[in-house]
């Protein structure tokens, strides 16, 4: 089946990276392309699932690998972490210069309709469930659905 | 003289929330309408010209006050 072009322009992020440096990014682009009047969707896969998760649900996996990865706070795998204040010291700047924060950032992603959609296999690997994910987002797919996506998006970007 | 429809204060916002607020709130007006921005951010200079060029809507003018600029735009 080829989809018809429907005159609508697209942008679709590939939200890989749960560090704050680059979540940053990751929601500044896609409220400014929201903004353009663009279509936009993060597909968030591996750590950049984390900023879809309920804050209270801790990664259980199944297995010794994927229980570690609930040991793994992502936010303190930053490269600019100098031992956790890296990214409380980037916060700290951030609020001084007025940068609004990633929790901000979301909250107007999904007010101007930003489509969320969270990675099934990243899920599966970390043992989410559907109910274990803020509410409000797209059903979870795979690497073909997102590639859909990128094949009818103008803007295509890896964060 | 333009007739402003509405004023958008967006002082003390950092990129993106200019742009993003300046589109929230056209999205709120009538074609040929104009809202008036008032950002304290540097970048807007850039960003709400090119923002309004992208999206079709007139940046009826400009102006920089230094540290505080402001905008007229008219929906398209």
């Amino acid at each position: 089946m080829v989809l018809e072009d429907d005159g609508v322009e697209r942008m679709t992020i590939v939200c890989w990276s749960g560090e704050l440096d680059k979540v940053w990014p990751q929601y500044i682009l896609a409220t400014t392309g929201a903004a353009y009047g663009m279509e936009v969707t993060m597909f968030c896969t591996f750590w950049g699932l984390f900023t879809l998760k309920r804050p209270e649900v801790k990664v259980t996996g199944d297995n010794w690998m994927t229980k570690m990865l609930g040991t793994v706070n992502n936010e303190r795998l930053s490269h600019l972490n100098f031992g956790g204040a890296g990214p409380k010291m980037m916060r700290s700047i951030a609020k001084r210069h007025k940068v609004a924060p990633p929790d901000e950032l979301i909250a107007t992603a999904r007010e101007l309709g930003v489509k969320l959609a969270p990675c099934q296999m990243t899920m599966d690997l970390m043992g989410l469930k559907r109910e274990d994910l803020i509410e409000g987002i797209e059903e979870p797919l795979g690497a073909a659905a997102a590639m859909s996506n990128m094949q009818r998006s103008k803007i295509n970007l890896f964060i | 003289m333009t007739d402003v429809t509405q004023t958008l204060d967006a002082s003390g916002l950092a990129c993106p929330m200019p742009v993003v607020r300046t589109r929230q709130a056209i999205d709120q007006l009538e074609a040929g309408q104009v809202l008036e921005v008032i950002s304290t951010d540097r970048g807007s200079l850039q960003d709400i010209p090119a923002w309004a060029a992208s999206t079709g809507h007139r940046l009826v003018e400009h102006n920089d006050g230094g540290d505080r600029f402001t905008f007229l735009i008219e929906k398209a």
